[in-house]
């Protein structure tokens, strides 16, 4: 499967985007060459603004360069996007609903290195929480391209968390992404995997599993957290016997309690994968952090077989 | 308007302050009485700006970072007939236009929402640099507030406007003297502000707060001075006009009696027929 890497096809979309919309603005806090904004940087120095290390700043710069039509996008790590910038965020973007939209990247436990400063868990249920606020955390390459070019034509806040590695492309290239919808991946009947970000990946390679043990497992990529289609998560949690969330994110505030709320009196069954309510920490790869925390599709096989 | 005029209006605009605060209930008095003439001379002298097209392309942008003298504003958009009168009556009453602090969606004539302090200035430099962007030569002014600049979001703001060169970026800093609590020299000293100003890069300069020609003079030497942003800190009494209340910090959010309430209007009025 073609590996690609969120944060290259952000900063090459943002490129692209530049050029055709000159009203386009990208804010950095001195991680131009982690978020990749760098390369809007040398085609449009004039529309990039360098804020150095102060991501309380740069956020209300943003609001006060939209409300001269500009559509700003900040960046940073989700951690310090969401977190550094949450009353500025709140108070100058999401309370006029100003056309800024704040871009996280190196999200969830990505920066694995760097441990729990700087790892994000609780980044979505920080913005979920904000009125007018939209939520979307991509599964993959392919959907991130598509997400930051509908951003574009939406005119009001959104938070965007963008993972630091390859992940494998699932997001059909002929599917267009709709703000709200959540996307069948793959069908089943046994189980359904509410998923999002990288978590899809490992979701379908759960059900790659399972299917060999003649498991019917359904994966659902719920990308889009705030706004999302209600019916249309019922519709998929139906005529199944159990319900997996996962997640790479706390289990409080994000994807489990999005589909919990939803869901709610379905009766159905429910295991939720997620970061148990703790931060992150510094490891040596990626991998063996996921696998600390249970976001594996090894984690994702044991909850579905628990459910039947 | 003229000088004379523009006194009576700063008077008027304090009475229109008391009225929304009202009797018996908690308003932000002090910090709005404090900005009586430099609101006057921003709205009905200096600023481009039409009431009856808000959001008009060519306007000059005001940012009122500290929010919590919002009364003021509204009391010069409301004289300045952004919204009818009527609206002053209902000020942070369910579902009114008129709320507690700026907001931008629901009152013409705000252009961003602040209240929670130390952004507004933020904002400003943004609009300062969208405006540039756009080859307008339109100005941003800005009021902050002596209390308001502990929030250090102010000085990563002050380190921006220097290092973009804002120069069409103007900024009051209300120096009344008082935080919430009491004297600033006593509870939480923000002093001394020219250097600090200067240090960060801006071009400094002094104004008795309270002297429209004073005020109109400083803002034309302003303009005079390119390639940085300028800040010009307004000696100020906070609760100014109204004897009872001024230098008093509990008259930051205090109550009126029915007799304050009277006595404030009676002594504004008097000195609006004595100009």
């Amino acid at each position: 499967m073609k590996l690609q890497n969120q944060r290259q096809v952000y900063g090459e979309t943002l490129l692209e985007l530049g050029k055709e919309n000159k009203n386009i603005v990208v804010l950095e806090a001195d991680l131009g060459k982690s978020t990749m904004t760098c390369l809007f940087e040398q085609e449009f120095p004039d529309r990039f603004f360098e804020m150095g290390i102060g991501e309380a700043n740069m956020t209300s710069f943003a609001a006060g360069l939209s409300l001269t039509g500009k559509i700003a996008f900040t960046n940073s790590f989700a951690v310090f996007a969401a977190g550094r910038a949450f009353d500025q965020i709140r108070q100058a973007i999401c309370i006029p609903k100003l056309n800024v939209k704040i871009v996280g990247s190196s999200a969830g436990l990505s920066d694995f290195g760097d441990g729990a400063t700087h790892q994000s868990v609780e980044d979505i249920a920080i913005m979920r929480a904000i009125p007018n606020m939209t939520v979307l955390a991509p599964a993959d390459g392919t959907e991130t391209r598509k997400m930051v070019r509908k951003i574009v034509g939406y005119n009001g806040p959104v938070y965007l968390r963008i993972n630091r590695h390859d992940l494998p492309d699932l997001f059909p290239e002929d599917q267009e992404f709709v703000i709200g919808k959540p996307y069948l991946i793959r069908e089943g009947n046994d189980i359904v995997v509410f998923a999002n970000g990288i978590m899809v990946s490992r979701a379908v390679q759960a059900a790659e599993e399972l299917e060999k043990e003649g498991i019917s497992v359904r994966v659902v990529n719920v990308s889009s957290l705030k706004p999302v289609d209600e019916n249309e998560i019922k519709e998929y949690a139906s005529n199944v016997k159990g319900i997996v969330t996962a997640e790479e994110h706390s289990l409080v505030g994000g994807l489990a309690s999005v589909i919990t709320y939803i869901l709610r009196g379905n009766g159905l069954p429910l295991i939720p994968v997620g970061i148990e309510d703790r931060f992150g920490q510094s490891a040596h790869s990626y991998d063996e952090l996921l696998a600390e925390y249970g976001l594996t599709s090894e984690y994702i096989i044991n909850s579905v077989k628990k459910l039947l | 308007m003229t000088v004379a005029e523009l006194e009576k209006m700063a008077c008027k605009l304090r009475i229109d302050v008391i009225k929304m605060v009202g009797v018996g209930q908690k308003g932000h008095l002090g910090g709005s009485c404090s900005l009586g003439e430099i609101i006057s001379v921003l709205y009905f002298y200096r600023m481009k700006h039409d009431p009856k097209n808000p959001k008009w392309e060519d306007r000059d942008r005001f940012i009122l970072s500290k929010g919590h003298a919002a009364l003021i504003q509204y009391a010069a958009l409301v004289e300045a007939g952004y919204f009818p009168r009527t609206e002053i009556d209902s000020v942070k009453c369910l579902g009114a236009i008129l709320q507690g602090h700026p907001d931008m969606k629901t009152t013409p004539g705000i252009e961003g929402n602040t209240g929670s302090l130390g952004q507004g200035l933020s904002m400003a430099c943004g609009m300062a640099a969208g405006l540039r962007l756009d080859k307008k030569n339109n100005k941003v002014y800005c009021i902050i507030g002596d209390g308001e600049i502990a929030e250090g979001q102010i000085w990563e703001a002050a380190m921006t406007a220097s290092v973009f060169k804002l120069e069409n970026l103007i900024v009051f800093l209300d120096k009344n003297n008082l935080q919430a609590t009491g004297q600033i020299t006593d509870r939480y000293d923000t002093n001394p502000l020219i250097e600090k100003w200067k240090a960060f890069g801006w071009h400094v300069a002094e104004v008795d707060g309270h002297n429209i020609k004073g005020i109109i003079e400083i803002l034309n030497e302003v303009d005079k001075v390119t390639g940085k942003p300028k800040i010009i800190i307004a000696h100020t009494i906070k609760g100014k006009g109204i004897a009872f209340a001024e230098n008093v910090a509990s008259f930051h959010n205090g109550e009126l009696t029915k007799e304050q309430f009277d006595q404030a209007c009676a002594e504004l009025n008097k000195k609006i027929n004595l100009l």
